[in-house]
């Protein structure tokens, strides 16, 4: 039964999908509408992942070091492991987590209410197509989530060589050394691929659970719980399998 | 004219609307009343395409909605106007960005000719000083007002109201009531109305369908509504001492 149910949900979210690219809102519309989510779920979102990236690159770097006791091993491998943990897994994973839960309870909340208050009954009664006026400005905008990322990346980094070096672990030289040490440029494609598919993700899985969901306030803030395990259910299943398909093989 | 042939529509078995037949007319104000539970909600959603019916079929002036391409039921839409029980205005956008939308959605007027229009109706409706204000920051009946002018501005064929008037005070709920009847003979819509308020069914309505358990246990007029002794209308209508007596110094006259 609890399968049966899970399968429809997903037919019904690839059905929400397809319905997003349909009948597209007028273009004069459209574009106020992403800027202004580029302006929510971007802009709004660049304060919280710069603190996190830096101070969390930064405890990449003295954890490395505190665990660095054989002093045959170079100290140049505080800077490649920061570079790696940071470019390979913390930027584009760990903080899409976090996005789940900053933009996604955003997401599914603000729609969810939409719902409540019969907005988007509004829309439909009008003859708009509410999950392209609704989603798709998401998905556009989030087109742009590669560029928090690589701030992300470089804030991490950075954090990380500060800590470093401030903090008496490593020198400056050392770091860099090791931080550009063995880099593969393939590294970067494959972060930036796995972004952007979980921004496709942080988009349109909060939106369905805030567009379908029934009932009062209570409800609402159900429904931005639901979705906020889900999309790091599926954000953590994918990143696994684009590793796998990526660098596994 | 809104033509409804014997609509049925259930919720997990339950079968709210039992084969509903009616004319909505135009130019009038037609009522839907009944108890909480009777299928007025249900009825009002099926008429504006929220709802579909499992039989039987709406009518829009000659075209059967469950007929049309998905393309002709979203122009049809654009023809309707809606008044929400809760407003349902976009928190996101001030009042004249609420009023001024569905032009902005489906007209290719510029934003002179959008902002005149929206200064028409909200005078209409008499909001003139409320442009710039977002929902949250208006009265409840001003919100009322907001919606009024939203659902006409783009003059509709076909005008729907959820119980426009629940939570108002007695004075802005018959503002409403009034300014829905005005608007209604003024642009000849046909003005669909759902409300449990008797105040309502004796200021405006014109043709009054009341909805027993999913069924169509009455229709008639204002003044039929007076003089029928179908036990079901006048347990509903007369339930309050006032309305007695108001019903009984009709029939005197």
């Amino acid at each position: 039964m609890m399968l049966i149910r899970y399968i429809t949900q997903i037919g019904r979210y690839f059905l929400m999908l397809k319905e997003i690219f349909n009948k597209q809102t007028k273009w004069s519309v459209m574009r106020n509408l992403i800027f202004k989510e580029i302006d929510d779920l971007i802009i709004g979102s660049l304060g919280i992942v710069a603190f996190i990236s830096f101070f969390v690159g930064g405890v990449v770097a003295i954890q490395t070091a505190l665990n660095l006791t054989n002093p045959l091993i170079p100290k140049y491998l505080i800077g490649f492991a920061t570079r790696q943990s940071v470019i390979l897994e913390f930027a584009p994973t760990f903080i899409s987590v976090i996005m789940a839960g900053k933009m996604g309870s955003f997401i599914t909340s603000s729609i969810g209410t939409m719902r409540v208050t019969e907005q988007i009954d509004a829309l439909e009664v009008m003859g708009v197509n509410s999950l392209n006026y609704l989603v798709f400005p998401k998905i556009i905008a989030l087109l742009l989530y590669p560029f928090v990322i690589g701030i992300s990346m470089f804030l991490g980094v950075l954090g990380g060589w500060m800590a470093g070096v401030y903090g008496g672990f490593t020198s400056s030289d050392e770091f860099i050394n090791g931080a550009q040490l063995d880099f593969i440029p393939f590294h970067i494609v494959y972060a930036f691929l796995k972004t952007l598919i979980f921004a496709m993700l942080l988009a349109t899985i909060p939106s369905f659970h805030g567009y379908y969901m029934k009932g009062g306030a209570l409800e609402v803030g159900r429904a931005s719980t639901v979705s906020f395990v889900w999309t790091s259910v599926t954000i953590i299943t994918f990143n696994y399998i684009l590793t796998q398909l990526l660098l596994g093989s | 004219m809104i033509e409804v042939k014997n609509i049925e529509k259930s919720f997990g078995g339950i079968k709210i609307l039992k084969g509903v037949s009616t004319v909505f007319e135009t130019g009038k104000t037609n009522l839907i009343i009944g108890q909480s539970g009777s299928g007025k909600t249900v009825m009002l959603k099926s008429l504006l395409g929220i709802h579909t019916p499992e039989s039987g079929t709406i009518s829009f002036d000659g075209r059967i909605y469950s007929e049309l391409a998905p393309d002709e039921k979203r122009d049809l839409r654009t023809e309707i106007g809606m008044v929400f029980q809760g407003s349902a205005l976009f928190d996101s956008m001030t009042v004249a960005e609420n009023v001024g939308f569905p032009l902005k959605m489906f007209t290719k007027d510029n934003n002179s000719k959008i902002q005149e229009r929206v200064d028409f109706v909200l005078k209409r409706v008499n909001l003139t000083d409320a442009h710039k204000k977002l929902p949250s920051e208006i009265s409840g009946g001003m919100q009322k007002r907001v919606a009024i002018a939203r659902a006409i501005v783009n003059n509709p064929k076909y005008l729907f109201c959820d119980e426009p008037n629940s939570g108002l005070d007695p004075n802005t709920a018959i503002l409403i009531d009034n300014l829905i009847k005005e608007i209604t003979e003024e642009y000849n819509i046909t003005t669909v109305i759902n409300t449990h308020d008797m105040n309502s069914v004796m200021e405006i309505g014109e043709k009054i369908l009341f909805l027993k358990d999913g069924l169509k246990a009455w229709e008639g007029t204002k003044e039929e509504i007076f003089r029928t002794d179908n036990e079901a209308v006048v347990a509903f209508v007369y339930s309050s001492n006032l309305f007695k007596k108001v019903r009984e110094a009709y029939l005197k006259e």
